[in-house]
């Protein structure tokens, strides 16, 4: 299982739940398994999110491999200027 | 070096990367040859201009554009019908190009001609009758969540729990009210950030410091205004020739927006004077396909500086709460923020990244963020340079600064003392991988600016800064000409000298002369797809995409060589511009150099060209630290900066001029921000200083040189080690000039700019507490 931290908008779209435990070996099958399991983040998700595994910032990398052993934080969509 | 690495192996051993040749665009600029967005022009032309709300919030009653399209020469006349809503686009954007029924901000855009001269489409836009009905307004972020402030749209904003409309009553400890807004707010969301017990910190601490402040919109003030031609063919394909910083941004937007399929839109950017993320989205350039695809004819579109201040993105201005704890010895034990953020007339300012930055310089073990999306009448903020992060670190870095005053600590150990390393759990929640704060601190206080004796009325001020830098999609190509030198095509549009970085990373790789490379920006159709040029993301995606291109021709090449020599392709390395026999063979034939290899091209196969496209991931954060000396005139407030010192992490500088170009950049961008920039606005809501002359950017007189110092802290997410550099510059400066003005006349300016009336006022109530 992986354990899913959330961060800013997603905590208000998830309800004030701040933790998920998921199914999946990369950041889709994750993003997907989190959507199954709540589904008011779904819409947010599929809009695009960052996640950060392990402190790398990931915006799109959808079939990056990650473990039980990673951080995984779900963050707002980012971009610069 | 394996050729074919997936994993970045670190180089630490250069020949050309790290030099600092003249820029392949740089001629042309300074002798006026570049071709910007306004030079370029297309056969019979038409010129569109664009008709625009006077008042701040009004209701559109109806537009007539009868007269206007009756009037000779007018050729195209166009509303918000010829715009219709097509699946799947971006509404937001949809609204801001051509207001629909409302209009939500001075400048918004109602019409717009298309006619033969400009004086005929002036003279059309006279013509066209708009009936408004005018509406309250709200310019204030801290006016617009109250109860009762007028709302921009009703019903769109699901009710937000918020601790207090009124920040006083968190900051002064009263008892905590949530209230929630209705859905008729300008509330568009409140995001937290954080981890610990916050109250728990505050607790512990021997000393706590809290204070507001508030920093008005400034706008990213590149000289080059937008600028289009547009054409589109009675086939249905278009072209667009634009000035942005994301070409392919553009096409997929316009695109959307105009029911075309992506293909028959083709688009080529020009030179850019200048865009700093206000060039990340779209205004002119819709409309302008819109009035070629009804004239049937190329339309130019040139806003007036005047249309870019009222029309385009300036940052968001803020209101901002902030608390820190400390012990006695300096260490942070709890931070607290609220941070208020208004981003125009539809939702999406910067808070959240304003919020994840505000605090990410420290470790800290109880920090808690809280931001606020408000909508107003204003223009649509775009990106500017680390979008929401130089605001909150105005906040917080003043509130660090006075700190250290209090405990008479050294401004750089204090934040020595608490700074964020390898191993820190960032306040926005991921774990740092190596970084360089630390590195940019020490090289800061070892720097001889930090030791220069000060006068009277002069002071010191420090500030350091954060930006997480982004990479994403990337597309490179180089060709193989002829005589051995390289094409080198790039889909990220040139925004501070990557061409020059790019020919630097090929002509590294293939072992030649910088001068043997040309890179170009090619357009839409020439390349696979390339995000904008944003997130300070260039020189790392681009630079890694040209790296793998330039090491797929190598393979290429070897295998030319192989083919030519009768040996196995594995038995052939590249190395100083040439292949050279490998292993058993070594020594067996004379090198082949890339000219030779080039010159036997057809023979042998036939052109010779890498090619490489990636979502490029792994950029590394960026910090920076900034030192600056000030001198006031406590007669008349005016303030003069006598040194500033810009000391960041680049990771890898691949041409350092160019690196220090961007930290130069930055902090004159920030100088102006504290001191002069804002957007000013009348009772009525309109926009009272749309020109250079009333809004003040900084010119070469206001600034001294400002001095650079290059960390490298090496990214392990990019082969050379590359971070993006081109934002952390604007992070610290608000903070740092501000400290330093506290530090020279015990003044300490929470609100921006700190102009000098602000200044000698502030001065004038300190003297009076004394007397």
């Amino acid at each position: 299982m992986l354990k899913v931290r959330l961060g800013g908008t997603l905590v208000n779209k998830a309800g004030g739940r701040t933790e998920f435990e998921v199914e999946g070996a990369n950041i889709m099958q994750m993003l997907r398994n989190l959507g199954r399991t709540c589904p008011e983040l779904e819409p947010m998700l599929k809009k695009g999110v960052s996640v950060a595994v392990d402190g790398q910032i990931y915006r799109d990398a959808m079939l990056q491999p990650v473990g039980p052993d990673s951080e995984i934080i779900l963050l707002p969509r980012m971009a610069g200027g | 070096m394996p050729l074919d690495a997936n994993t970045p192996d670190l180089r630490t051993e250069f020949k050309s990367v790290g030099t600092r040749p003249n820029r392949p665009d740089g001629v042309d600029k300074v002798t006026g040859r570049a071709r910007f967005g306004a030079d370029f022009s297309a056969p019979g032309q038409l010129v569109g201009l664009v008709l625009r709300s006077p008042h701040a919030h009004a209701k559109i009653k109806s537009i007539d554009t009868s007269a206007a399209e009756a009037l000779p020469g007018v050729k195209a006349v166009i509303t918000y019908k010829d715009i219709p809503e097509q699946a799947g686009c971006d509404k937001d954007v949809l609204v801001n190009i051509m207001a629909r029924g409302t209009a939500l901000y001075d400048g918004h855009a109602v019409a717009a001609v298309a006619a033969t001269d400009a004086a005929v489409a002036r003279k059309a836009l006279k013509l066209i009758k708009v009936e408004y009905k005018v509406l309250k307004h709200v310019t204030d972020v801290d006016e617009a969540m109250k109860p009762g402030a007028p709302v921009i749209h009703p019903g769109r904003f699901e009710p937000v729990e918020f601790e207090s409309l009124e920040t006083a009553s968190h900051v002064k400890g009263k008892e905590e009210k949530k209230t929630k807004t209705r859905a008729g707010s300008n509330i568009a969301g409140r995001y937290v950030f954080g981890h610990g017990d916050v109250d728990k910190g505050f607790k512990q601490a021997d000393i706590i410091v809290e204070h507001e402040f508030k920093t008005e919109a400034t706008h990213q003030g590149y000289i080059e205004p937008h600028a289009c031609v547009a054409s589109v063919s009675t086939d249905g394909m278009a072209e667009l020739w634009v000035c942005t910083q994301g070409p392919f941004m553009v096409r997929d937007v316009c695109a959307s927006l105009l029911g075309m399929d992506v293909s028959r839109l083709r688009v080529t950017p020009s030179e850019i004077g200048g865009g700093f993320g206000g060039k990340t989205t779209v205004f002119i350039e819709p409309v302008a396909l819109a009035l070629s695809r009804k004239a049937g004819k190329p339309v130019k579109v040139v806003m007036s500086r005047s249309e870019v201040f009222r029309c385009t993105g300036p940052t968001s201005s803020s209101s901002m709460w902030v608390r820190i704890g400390a012990k006695k010895d300096g260490t942070f034990v709890a931070a607290d923020a609220v941070l208020k953020y208004q981003g125009g007339a539809f939702p999406g300012s910067p808070v959240e990244m304003g919020a994840m930055c505000a605090f990410a310089c420290y470790d800290l073990r109880n920090v808690r963020i809280v931001g606020y999306d408000v909508v107003t009448n204003r223009p649509k903020q775009a990106a500017y340079r680390a979008p929401g992060a130089p605001m909150s670190a105005f906040a917080v870095e003043g509130v660090i600064g006075e700190i250290a005053e209090k405990l008479g600590m050294d401004a750089i150990d204090i934040r020595l003392k608490n700074a964020a390393k390898e191993g820190t759990v960032s306040s926005y929640g991921p774990t740092f991988g190596p970084v360089g704060l630390v590195e940019t601190l020490e090289a800061a206080k070892a720097h001889k600016n930090y030791k220069v004796k000060l006068g009277k009325n002069q002071g010191r001020g420090v500030a350091s800064g954060f930006w997480f830098n982004f990479a994403g999609n990337t597309c490179v190509s180089i060709n193989l000409n002829v005589d051995g030198t390289l094409a080198l095509a790039l889909g990220t549009v040139d925004i501070g000298g990557s061409r020059a970085s790019m020919c630097l990373i090929a002509a590294e790789e293939l072992g030649i002369s910088y001068d043997d490379v040309r890179a170009i920006i090619a357009d839409t159709s020439s390349l696979g797809y390339n995000d904008i040029s944003e997130g300070s993301r260039v020189t790392f995606s681009s630079g890694l995409a040209t790296i793998k291109a330039v090491r797929d021709l190598k393979v290429r090449m070897c295998g030319r060589a192989a083919k030519i020599w009768g040996i196995p392709e594995d038995a052939v390395k590249w190395e100083n511009g040439a292949a050279h026999p490998a292993g058993a063979n070594a020594g067996g034939f004379d090198p082949l150099s890339i000219k030779e290899i080039a010159a036997q091209a057809s023979a042998t196969g036939g052109p010779l060209a890498g090619h490489y496209e990636v979502n490029a991931e792994g950029a590394g954060p960026s910090f920076a630290t900034h030192v600056c000396d000030v001198e006031v005139d406590p007669e008349t407030g005016a303030m003069k900066v006598l040194r500033y010192l810009v000391v960041q992490d680049a990771g890898k500088a691949i041409h350092p001029s160019y690196v220090e170009g961007q930290y130069q950049g930055g902090a004159v961008q920030g100088i102006g921000w504290v001191l002069n920039e804002e957007y000013f606005y009348g009772k009525d809501g309109t926009l009272q200083n749309a020109g250079f002359l009333d809004y003040r950017i900084p010119v070469c007189s206001d600034v001294p040189m400002i001095d650079t110092v290059i960390v490298e802290v090496p990214n392990p997410g990019h082969p050379y080690g590359v971070r993006g550099v081109g934002e952390t510059s604007i992070v610290p400066p608000l903070a740092c000039v501000a400290n330093a003005v506290s530090s020279a006349i015990g003044v300490r300016a929470r609100t921006l700019p700190m102009s000098p009336p602000k200044v000698l006022a502030a001065l004038e109530g300190v003297n009076a507490s004394k007397a």
